[in-house]
């Protein structure tokens, strides 16, 4: 057997170099709905709708846990004295730098809506623990302040915060 | 390296058969006459342990699935089905779990004799990567099946090892929910990793032949390092390596029974007998000892991309060591120094695996960070210069010159 090479092309080539296309593209096709099906199906994400949240029952200082995608969100009702410990830190100390304001909905800043993940490996952190009273992580020791801001350890973003919005003053929609 | 291909069946349907499909033949040239250096020690062993153990995890984990539900709601429960109800069931789950502390226990020693003579110098380095592929398989299914049992540190861990992925800049958390299946671990994510588990070591076993098949063309390295030059260096596979295979074989599973039947769950956590809580978190996740020096090196680095790219890294950088190598002398037997940066290394993987049980604070934080360093340093800095600097022992002329003296 010897191979026969020429410079010149031929219809051959274009024979392959089409083939070779052709199957490229099924190739490709074939894989769109392989990787898809491990996406969210259409249940997962029809439970991931909004959903409301009363905030009457929540006493201050006190944090509670709801799931909305499955995730934990905490909302915690600040105290005056968590206010102010999370307004007068100096920002450019911050890893993740945001100011207070961003973190709560105007005229509603005695609630912090977070999402309960520590944004290092996804471990849930523990409330009013750590060095700045906010939530420590078990895992991997991030501690957050009570705005949800990363202050110490390994995690490299502030605690997530979900889309939420207030219905009126007792009452949040999250998601 | 070959064996010869001699091989004549005495029966006449022997011959007929051979005649059609020579694998009679396949398997005398592989494991009856093929030659095996004579002076291979017991650390040669561990080969045959590590296909002996492979057949043992396939072989109760086919038959564990047959009494496992895969679903949230279930997996704990039908766990502990098997555990008290199942006939046997305790016995293979048990060999089920622990054998995954042998198989792990025989890879490390099979690396590290390879490390100590130097088997993955030339001409052995696509054996080596296709050992280090093996590893990483291992690695991947040992995770995946540690998640089925659905208790706390299950689903702990499969939470922070696919957070792994969420370090990638830009597309992390789109991957991390769809390797989850969900937004968060789940359903789906326990089914599919149910899928994969049982999938996985039949890709080891695929990689295992290539792995032999790579063996078997470069032939053996031996305790000298050189290369066999006559039939007086050999000696043929059967009876020679199959007895001694056999006997090491058998020793290993007194260990392995003595895991089964006195410490079945020595190596496990007592978390992982609370069934999965998505709202709680474990005060301490630790993985399975057989990843603690990654894990170890994951928290010794303070940044999150850069943790989990060391992690990795650690792991990568054994399939360039037969190029991070560079003395030409394979066996440390002939280089002193070598063989004292070996030990140095062998007591820093050590290191790290107990600072990687210990909690992420104080001085265990230091000790990884310098052990993490010199873990690198010695692939990056120490390999590379010995072979410069080294002044190695002079070589035997011969294997056979080795074993039996220079009048031999």
């Amino acid at each position: 057997m010897t191979t026969v090479s020429s410079a010149e092309h031929t219809r051959r080539d274009f024979l392959y170099i089409a083939t070779g296309a052709v199957a490229a593209v099924g190739g490709a096709a074939v894989a769109v709905p392989l990787i898809a099906q491990m996406n969210p199906d259409a249940s997962t994400i029809a439970a991931g709708a909004p959903i409301d949240v009363d905030l009457a029952p929540i006493a201050e200082g006190q944090i509670i846990k709801v799931f909305w995608r499955s995730k934990p969100i905490f909302i915690s009702h600040r105290s005056k004295k968590e206010i102010d410990a999370a307004k007068n830190v100096q920002l450019s100390t911050l890893p993740d730098p945001e100011p207070d304001s961003a973190r709560v909905k105007a005229g509603h800043e005695q609630w912090l809506v977070v999402v309960g993940i520590c944004t290092h490996l996804g471990c849930i952190p523990l409330a009013k623990q750590g060095e700045y009273e906010g939530w420590f992580c078990p895992c991997h020791g991030s501690a957050y302040d009570t705005a949800g801001r990363i202050r110490k350890g390994p995690a490299p973003k502030n605690l997530l915060l979900p889309p939420y919005k207030f219905v009126s003053d007792t009452k949040v929609q999250i998601g | 390296m070959h064996g010869n291909s001699t091989y004549q069946p005495q029966s006449k349907i022997g011959q007929w058969f051979e005649k059609r499909l020579p694998i009679g033949g396949l398997i005398h040239s592989s494991f009856v006459a093929y030659p095996t250096p004579r002076n291979l020690n017991y650390w040669w062993t561990f080969g045959g342990i590590l296909s002996f153990m492979l057949g043992v995890q396939i072989i109760t984990g086919i038959v564990l699935a047959m009494h496992y539900t895969p679903h949230v709601d279930l997996a704990f429960k039908s766990v502990e089905t098997i555990m008290r109800d199942v006939n046997y069931g305790w016995l293979l789950r048990y060999l089920h779990s622990n054998g995954a502390s042998m198989f792990f226990i025989a890879v490390y020693i099979h690396i590290y004799r390879g490390m100590y003579y130097g088997s993955y110098k030339e001409p052995r380095e696509v054996l080596w990567i296709l050992g280090v592929i093996i590893y990483l398989l291992m690695m991947a299914t040992g995770f995946l099946g540690y998640t089925l049992p659905w208790g706390q540190m299950s689903f702990w861990g499969a939470t922070v090892i696919t957070n792994f992925f969420s370090a990638i800049p830009g597309v992390g958390e789109t991957v991390v929910t769809w390797l989850w299946g969900g937004f968060a671990v789940g359903n789906p994510t326990l089914n599919r990793f149910y899928s994969l588990h049982y999938l996985l070591p039949f890709v080891i076993a695929g990689v295992v032949i290539l792995h032999v098949w790579a063996l078997h063309v470069s032939g053996q390295n031996n305790p000298t390092g050189i290369e066999p030059k006559s039939d007086r260096d050999t000696v043929p596979f059967t009876p020679y390596a199959t007895s001694k295979d056999g006997f090491a074989m058998v020793a290993f599973c007194i260990l392995f029974a003595w895991f089964v039947f006195y410490l079945p769950n020595y190596l496990g956590h007592a978390d992982n007998f609370i069934v999965a809580n998505p709202a709680v978190t474990p005060a301490h996740i630790v993985p399975e000892w057989y990843y603690l020096p990654f894990y170890a090196i994951l928290r010794a680095v303070p940044d999150k991309l850069l943790g989990v790219l060391a992690m990795f890294g650690s792991i990568a950088i054994l399939a360039f060591l037969p190029w991070l190598d560079t003395s030409k002398v394979k066996s440390a037997r002939y280089r002193p120094l070598y063989k004292q940066f070996f030990w140095l290394f062998f007591a820093v993987c050590i290191g790290l695996g107990w600072l990687g049980a210990k909690p992420a604070e104080g001085i265990y934080v230091v000790l990884s960070r310098i052990l993490t360093i010199y873990y690198f340093a010695h692939f990056i800095v120490v390999l590379p210069l010995l072979g410069i600097f080294e002044k190695t022992r002079p070589l035997p002329n011969s294997i056979s010159e080795s074993v039996l003296g220079s009048k031999a």
